[in-house]
C-alpha cells in the first residue's frame, strides 16, 4: 500500500469566507452555482467556527463497497476515489455509505458529485488565504523512502516502541551506500547495527569508535577518501551523551575545522543504553538512575545544555533540530544536511523519546515526541550561515507544559516549584531562539571549510 | 478434494467486504469464494437498471481484483449442503471443498407467497441476472402487467414496466407502499408519483387466488374483483438463503442467527448479509435487514472476526436505511419512524407536495429521518444514530436545517 497526497483542513484557521467553494465551482461547473461545490464549509456549533464536509478519499472506502454498479473505485495511482459517470445508475447508495458527506446528489446536474482533488492541483487549496486548507504531499516522501534500499540488517533489537530504528534505517536509506558509518557507544550499536557473532549489522562499512573520538576518526576517514577523489558521506549516528559530554571535544574540534561530516545526534536525554544515566542533555527535574528521586533529591538539578545552539555557535554549514513526530520535517532537513557536507560540517539533532528510560507506554512514543514540540519544550529550527536561524514548525499556540510532563513517568515527582522552573526555562529558551530568528546574518562569511 | 482455510459462500456485497477485511489481517491463508452464478460478481441492486437498460450488467469486481488479493473465485459453483461435523461444503455438481473457517454469505431468495394457484402459473421474480434478462426480454411484449408487493423490488419493477409502455397495477396487502421504510404520508407521495405515471396502485388488498388465463393469468382479489395480467411479477419480499445449512446444526430462526461478531452457534461458521439475522440497533431482538449497507458492514465484521483481527469493532446493530429513486425523485430513509411517547417528531411537507421531511428524535438524539426530494446526507445521519450523539444546543438548528447541522456535527465529532 502506498501513501497518497491529501487535502487537510484546519478548522482553527477557517474564517468561513467561502473562497474555496467559489474556486471549486469555478473549476468544476459551467454555471458557477455554489450547489455544485464539492467542498462544503458549514457554520459550526459555536459562533464563528467553521466545519467541513468533503470526500476524504478513504483508504477503505465504504462508498466503493456499497456501489452496486462498480461506478466508484479507489485509484491505486492517485489515491482518489474515481467516479465513473458511464456506469453510475444514480441509486444513491454511496451517499448512505459515506459518513463524511463526501459524495452528494447534485440536483441540477442530476448526478452525484465528489472531490477529485483537481487531478492533484486542488483549486480550493489555492484559493484559501487563511491556510485552513492545505494539500499535503508528504506521503510522497514515505513512498520514496520505501523504495530506497534498506541498508541495515533486518531484526535490529530496539526496545518496544523505540523510534530510533526508524530514524537509523531511513537516514541510511537516504544517505545511500556511498557512506562510512560511525556508531559510537549507545543505543544505535546496542541494537545491533555494528553486528554480532562476527557478522556486520549493515550493508555498508560501519565501525564502532570510542565515545571520545567519533568525530576525529570520521575526520581521518573523510580526508582519506577526499584524497582518493572519492565522494562518500562520513556519517555519525551518535547519542546525546557521547556528543554532548565525553565526545564533545572531538565534535567541537571537527566543527571548528569545518570537516565535511554529517553528524546526527539522536537525543533521548541520557545514557539510556547503559542503564539510563543522566547526560548533559537530560532536562532539569528528570528522573534518571543517577539523578534519583528520594527525600533529598528530586531528579536532575541542572538544566540541559542546548547542544544544537552550541553547534550554531560553531557556524557549521548546516545545523537543525528535528523530531521523530515530524518525519517530513526531518526528511527535508536530512536532504539539506547531506548537501551541506559538500561545504562543511553538518549537524542534525533529533529529539527522540525513550519509552524505557522516560517511563511511558510503548505506543505513546510519537505522542510524547509531538507534545514536546507542541509545548515548545523543544523547538524545531534550522540554521545556515547564509540564511540565519528560522523555525520550521513554530508552536504558535503552545500546549500547556503539564500535558507534556504528565505523559511521562520520569517527571511524576515534580512539585509546583520545579514545574515553574521548567516553564521559566522554556520561556527563556523560546525568547532566545526567537531573538536569534529575528536577526539573520547580514552579510555572512562562508561556512568554515576544512583546508584539505 | 480442494482444501481452503477460508471458504466464503457467495460473492456479493457481504462476501466481498469480508474478503477485504480478511486480507487486511491475514495475508497468507487461502481464501476461496464460491458463487452459484456462472459470472463475475454482481449486485442484485443493479438489476432494475439492467432491466431498464440504463446499466449494462456491470460487475462488482474482476479477475484481477481477486488475483491481487490471492483469492480463488469459483464461479458457477453451488454449495448444496454444509457438512459442519467434517468441515466440508458439498457441491451441487458433486465433490466437496474442505474448509477451516466458513462464511455463509448466500444472500436471500425471492419469497414465494402461499397464494392458491400461484405455483401453477408463470411469473417473474427479480433476484438474479437471469431473472433480469428474462424480465427485460418480456418487456416489449407486455401490455398488462401486475406487480405483487409494493416493496423496493416491486416498485422498481413496476417503474421498469411502466417505462416500457405496459399498463401496470401494483397490488399491496398493507395499507401503503414501502411499509418497511416510509410512513403513510411519504408513501402517499411516492404512490401518487406512480399514479401520475399511469401506474395503478392498489393498497390494502390481498390476493385470494391466481389462475391461468389466455395469454397469462388472472388474479382474484379479497374484494372479489379480478385483475388480468399477461405478465405477473412477484415481489413480496425475500427469504434468507439458508437451505444449504439444513441439518448442519447451525441455528436458524428466519435467517441464520449470529452474534455481534457474525458468529453462528457453530465454532467455525459465520454468516453475514441478507442471509443473517443479527441484533437490531438499540434492541436485543434479532432482525432481518436485507440492504446493501448492512451486508457490507456485516461482511466486514465477519471477516475481522474470522481472521482474528485485534482491531475488530463488533456490529453496532442493524438500522433500517434506504435510498430509493423513482421517476426522477429521491427518497431517503434512515432509522425508525416509530413515534413513541418519548419522541419528538417534526414533519414538513412542501406546497407542491413533491417534498417531504420527517425527523424523529428520541431523548434529544436522532432516531430517524426521512425525506423525499430533500437534501441530507444519509451516511452522516446513520452515524449520528449509531453514535447516539446528543443534539443538545444544536437541536433547533438541526430541526430547521438537518443537512448543514449534521455536517457540522460530523466534522467536529469525527474529524
Ligand atoms: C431488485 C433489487 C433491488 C434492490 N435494491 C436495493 C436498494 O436500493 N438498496 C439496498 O440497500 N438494497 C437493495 N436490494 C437488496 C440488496 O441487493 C441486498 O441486500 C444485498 O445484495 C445483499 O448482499 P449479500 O451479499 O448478503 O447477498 P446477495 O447479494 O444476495 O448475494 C448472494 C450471493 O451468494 C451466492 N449464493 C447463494 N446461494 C449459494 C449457494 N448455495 N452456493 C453458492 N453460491 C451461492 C449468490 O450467487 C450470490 O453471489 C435490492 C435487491 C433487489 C433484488
Amino acid at each position: 500500500m502506498s501513501g497518497y497526497n491529501t487535502i487537510a483542513f484546519d478548522a482553527g484557521r477557517c474564517t468561513g469566507c467561502g473562497e474555496c467553494m467559489d474556486a471549486c465551482v469555478q473549476a468544476k461547473s459551467e454555471d458557477g452555482d455554489l450547489a455544485h461545490s464539492r467542498i462544503r464549509i458549514v457554520a459550526g456549533e459555536a459562533p464563528d467556527t467553521w466545519e467541513l464536509a468533503m470526500c476524504r478519499q478513504c483508504g477503505d472506502p465504504r462508498c466503493v463497497q456499497e456501489c452496486p454498479a462498480a461506478a466508484l473505485a479507489k485509484n491505486a495511482e492517485s489515491g482518489v476515489i474515481d467516479w465513473n459517470a458511464e456506469t453510475c445508475v444514480g441509486c444513491l447508495l454511496c451517499t448512505v455509505g459515506c459518513t463524511y458527506g463526501g459524495i452528494v446528489w447534485d440536483e441540477s446536474a442530476r448526478h452525484v458529485i465528489k472531490c477529485d482533488t483537481c487531478g492533484g492541483d486542488p483549486a480550493c487549496v489555492k484559493a484559501c488565504g487563511e491556510g485552513a486548507l492545505k494539500y499535503l504531499t508528504t506521503s510522497r516522501i514515505y513512498n520514496e523512502f520505501g523504495d530506497l534500499e534498506d541498508l541495515f540488517v533486518p531484526g535490529l533489537a530496539g526496545c518496544q516502541g523505540c523510534n530510533t530504528e526508524l530514524l537509523m534505517r531511513h537516514t541510511l536509506r537516504r544517505v545511500g551506500p556511498e557512506v562510512v558509518l560511525a556508531t559510537p557507544p549507545g543505543c544505535v550499536p546496542g541494537m545491533g547495527s555494528v553486528g554480532y557473532n562476527g557478522l556486520t549489522g549493515s550493508k555498508v562499512p560501519v565501525f564502532h569508535p570510542l565515545l571520545t573520538n567519533t568525530a576525529s576518526m570520521l575526520t581521518g576517514i573523510k580526508r582519506h577518501y577526499q584524497r582518493q577523489g572519492r565522494d562518500i558521506v562520513a556519517l555519525a549516528l551518535a547519542g546525546d551523551g557521547g556528543a554532548a559530554d565525553v565526545g564533545f571535544q572531538s565534535l567541537s574540534g571537527a566543527a571548528e575545522r569545518g570537516e565535511q561530516i554529517l553528524f546526527v545526534v539522536i537525543d533521548n536525554e541520557g545514557y539510556m543504553n547503559t542503564g539510563m544515566q543522566r547526560s548533559g542533555c537530560t532536562p532539569y527535574g528528570a528522573w534518571t538512575s543517577t539523578t534519583p528521586v528520594g527525600r533529598e533529591a528530586h531528579g536532575k538539578r541542572q538544566d540541559a545544555k542546548n547542544l544544537p545552539l552550541i553547534m550554531v555557535a560553531h557556524r557549521c554549514a548546516y545545523v537543525a533540530t528535528a523530531s521523530t513526530a515530524f518525519m517530513e520535517d526531518y526528511y527535508a532537513k536530512l536532504e539539506r544536511a547531506i548537501e551541506a557536507t559538500h561545504r562543511g560540517f553538518s549537524y542534525l539533532h533529533v529529539y527522540s523519546p525513550c519509552t524505557t528510560g522516560w517511563r511511558f507506554p510503548a505506543q505513546k512514543n510519537i505522542e510524547v515526541a509531538r507534545k514536546a514540540v507542541e509545548s515548545n519544550f523543544v523547538m524545531l529550527w534550522e540554521y545556515t550561515p547564509e540564511e540565519g536561524l528560522h523555525l520550521t514548525r513554530p508552536a504558535d499556540d503552545p500546549r500547556p507544559i503539564e500535558e507534556y510532563l504528565e505523559a511521562q513517568g520520569k517527571y511524576r515527582h515534580l512539585d509546583a516549584d520545579q514545574i515553574a522552573h521548567i516553564r521559566r526555562h522554556i520561556d527563556e529558551n523560546v525568547e532566545l531562539i526567537r531573538n536569534l530568528c529575528a536577526r539573520p546574518a547580514a552579510s555572512p562569511l562562508p561556512a568554515r571549510t576544512a583546508l584539505t | 478434494m480442494r482444501q481452503t482455510h477460508y471458504l466464503i459462500v457467495g460473492a456479493s456485497h457481504a462476501a466481498l467486504s469480508a474478503l477485504e477485511a480478511i486480507r487486511m489481517a491475514d495475508a497468507e491463508n487461502d481464501i476461496t469464494l464460491v458463487c452459484r452464478d456462472d459470472a463475475l460478481p454482481y449486485s442484485p441492486t443493479l438489476l432494475p437498471y439492467v432491466v431498464s437498460g440504463r446499466s449494462k450488467a456491470a460487475f462488482l469486481r474482476d479477475e484481477a481484483w481477486f488475483a491481487a488479493r490471492r483469492a480463488n473465485y469459483l464461479r458457477g459453483c453451488e454449495v448444496a449442503r454444509i457438512d459442519a461435523a467434517n468441515g466440508l461444503a458439498r457441491l451441487a455438481g458433486g465433490g466437496a471443498i474442505g474448509y477451516r473457517k466458513l462464511l455463509v454469505a448466500s444472500g436471500a431468495t425471492p419469497a414465494r407467497p402461499a397464494i392458491p394457484g400461484l405455483a401453477d402459473v408463470r411469473y417473474h421474480v427479480l433476484r438474479t441476472m437471469d431473472d433480469a434478462a428474462a424480465l427485460r426480454e418480456a418487456l416489449p411484449c407486455t401490455k398488462r402487467a401486475v406487480v405483487l408487493g409494493a416493496g423496493l423490488i416491486g416498485m422498481h419493477a413496476a417503474e421498469n414496466l411502466a417505462h416500457a409502455g405496459a399498463a401496470v397495477t401494483i397490488l399491496e396487502r398493507e395499507p401503503q407502499v414501502l411499509p418497511a421504510y416510509f410512513d403513510a404520508t411519504a408513501a402517499g407521495l411516492i404512490a401518487s408519483a406512480f399514479a401520475q405515471a399511469g401506474v395503478e396502485v392498489r393498497t390494502g388488498c390481498g390476493v385470494e387466488r391466481v389462475e391461468a388465463a389466455a395469454g397469462g393469468c388472472a388474479l382474484t382479489l379479497g374484494d372479489g374483483s379480478r385483475v388480468p395480467a399477461d405478465l405477473l411479477l412477484v415481489g413480496t419480499g425475500v427469504v434468507p438463503a439458508t437451505g444449504l445449512l439444513e441439518g448442519s446444526g447451525v441455528a436458524i430462526d428466519r435467517g441464520v442467527l449470529v452474534d455481534d461478531c457474525m458468529h453462528t452457534n457453530v465454532a467455525n461458521i459465520w454468516a453475514a448479509g441478507d442471509v443473517a439475522q443479527a441484533r437490531g440497533f438499540g434492541t436485543q431482538a434479532k432482525m432481518l435487514n436485507g440492504i446493501v449497507p448492512c451486508a457490507v458492514e456485516q461482511g466486514r465484521v465477519a471477516g475481522m472476526s474470522m481472521s482474528e483481527d485485534p482491531g475488530i469493532r463488533p456490529f453496532p446493530g442493524g438500522v433500517r436505511l434506504n435510498a430509493y429513486t423513482f421517476f426522477g425523485n429521491r427518497a431517503l430513509s434512515v432509522g425508525t419512524a416509530e413515534e413513541g411517547e418519548d419522541c419528538e417528531v417534526v414533519t414538513r411537507i412542501a406546497q407542491d407536495a413533491r417534498r417531504y421531511l420527517k425527523i424523529v428524535l428520541r431523548d434529544g438524539r436522532l432516531a430517524g429521518i426521512f425525506g423525499i426530494n430533500v437534501g441530507f446526507d444519509p451516511g452522516i445521519m446513520w452515524e449520528l444514530i449509531l453514535r447516539r450523539i446528543e443534539l443538545g444546543e444544536a437541536k433547533a438548528r438541526f430541526l430547521d436545517d438537518p443537512q448543514t447541522t449534521a455536517r457540522a456535527l460530523m466534522s467536529k465529532r469525527w474529524r
